[in-house]
């Protein structure tokens, strides 16, 4: 059967779709900046970043960029009002304090049950680099992580166990890619939602994972 | 009086010991104290550590002092950026040490050291390579890791506006590692845009107060330019 796979602004969109109004939401590199284009009218979400802003805003105009107002990706963004600055040592205590409601992440690897590698491939001569990811991961209220479903050479990025090594385990709580919205349950996991076209045993096939059909939610 | 408004960067920096440990303020290019690096630089002081977000942006400061093979060990969360290749040769040609610590325990474990604290459990890390030697406890259900502080003989760090008191405000987030970092050292040096009279600064709006600086310096402003791009 045919199907049409989802954009990164699809799946942005419907990640920006499942924020509730009111949430104080961390956005990481990639498909996860893209989700602060789609936030629907009418639902006040508050973006906060690492280096310390709460309330941040969209790009600025070309030629009005300020590189002391950044992102994480350090790229230049502006400040909404009510927006605050605050050193590093409160942006993490907002973090592991349970401040947020939730992180949106990239990833290399997700496991069924959630662990999240998302940090360091493990490859030699590769630097590693961590950044705010392992605080993210274990402080937000919900962590879910948006990526394409396969790599480039085909292979799932969902897996039974990663074998990257681990940015946290178990904190991943849905995941949305290209191919379907998934939910990672102590039983497995779950569809949350399909590609146009895409049927569910279709997509246990390519995946290699089998997806629960008891926990599908339609 | 006090007065801890010096009057060259050299004197606001003071001779620097072989073996230091410097922590260095700053989040990609927002809030690197350029001027204050480059007395670093033109000193003689070698085998240093340092301690910093990232591992040098572009060609100088902390570059600079890579490249000259002048640090011996870094310790930072985010070493690995598009302009940070000074750090990736020294790092290829095993010239020097990587202490990779997440950005919240980097932070949480500066602000140890500056509040006394003897150490403490958190639970970032947990379960990861990043904590394969720590002690792990459980703790109401929850699994932490224990953390130790991170002291520095000196502290480096970029602020817009301070007073002859060494009270110290910042600009946007070029905040970032600052105000703790300020806590945390034997010697702390700030450069400002700008400074006023004492009483001139808001009571209310002092980022970080002057007990925690022991020099602070005027240098002309320059715009931040863009980088640290992953």
């Amino acid at each position: 059967m045919k199907f049409k796979l989802r954009s990164r602004e699809a799946i942005a969109r419907e990640i920006a779709s499942d924020i509730a109004d009111g949430s104080i939401v961390n956005l990481g590199i990639g498909i996860p900046t893209l989700v602060s284009n789609f936030i629907p009218e009418g639902r006040e979400i508050i973006l906060q970043s690492e280096n310390g802003i709460l309330g941040l805003g969209p790009k600025p105009k070309d030629g009005e960029e300020d590189f002391d107002l950044i992102n994480a990706g350090k790229q230049a963004v502006t400040l909404l009002k009510g927006g605050s600055f605050f050193h590093h040592a409160d942006s993490f205590a907002m973090m592991r304090g349970g401040h947020l409601d939730i992180a949106v992440l990239g990833a290399f690897q997700v496991s069924v049950t959630g662990d999240l590698a998302n940090w360091h491939t493990g490859q030699d001569g590769v630097i590693p680099a961590v950044g705010g990811a392992m605080d993210l991961a274990v402080g937000a209220k919900q962590v879910w992580v948006a990526m394409p479903l396969f790599t480039k050479e085909g292979k799932s990025k969902v897996v039974a166990q990663c074998t990257y090594p681990l940015t946290a385990k178990a904190c991943t709580s849905r995941i949305y890619t290209d191919y379907a919205t998934l939910a990672c349950t102590p039983l497995g996991l779950k569809v949350l939602s399909l590609a146009e076209g895409l049927e569910i045993a279709q997509l246990e096939e390519l995946m290699r994972l089998p997806l629960n059909q008891s926990l599908q939610s339609d | 009086m006090i007065n801890k408004i010096a009057p060259s960067l050299e004197e606001a920096v003071g001779f620097i010991q072989d073996s230091s440990t410097i922590m260095i303020g700053g989040f990609g290019t927002a809030g690197i104290p350029d001027q204050l690096l480059e007395v670093v630089v033109a000193s003689d002081a070698r085998d240093l550590t340092l301690i910093a977000n990232n591992a040098g942006n572009g060609d100088d400061g902390i570059g600079t002092l890579l490249r000259l093979g002048r640090v011996r060990k870094m310790i930072c969360s985010f070493p690995r950026q598009s302009d940070s290749f000074d750090f990736n040769a020294a790092y290829q040609e095993g010239r020097i040490e990587l202490e990779l610590v997440p950005q919240g325990n980097l932070a949480e474990r500066i602000r140890a050291a500056g509040s006394g604290i003897g150490a403490f459990y958190s639970p970032t890390g947990v379960g990861t390579l990043l904590t394969q030697d720590s002690e792990i406890r459980e703790i109401n259900g929850k699994t932490y890791a224990l953390q130790f502080p991170l002291f520095a003989d000196l502290a480096l760090i970029k602020a817009e506006t301070g007073d002859r008191w060494g009270n110290l405000t910042y600009r946007k987030a070029a905040r970032n590692f600052g105000p703790v970092m300020a806590t945390a050292a034997r010697r702390t040096v700030a450069s400002v845009r700008n400074l006023v009279d004492l009483g001139d600064l808001d009571p209310e709006a002092i980022v970080t107060q002057g007990i925690f600086v022991n020099s602070l310096i005027q240098v002309d402003y320059s715009t931040t330019r863009p980088g640290g791009f992953k």
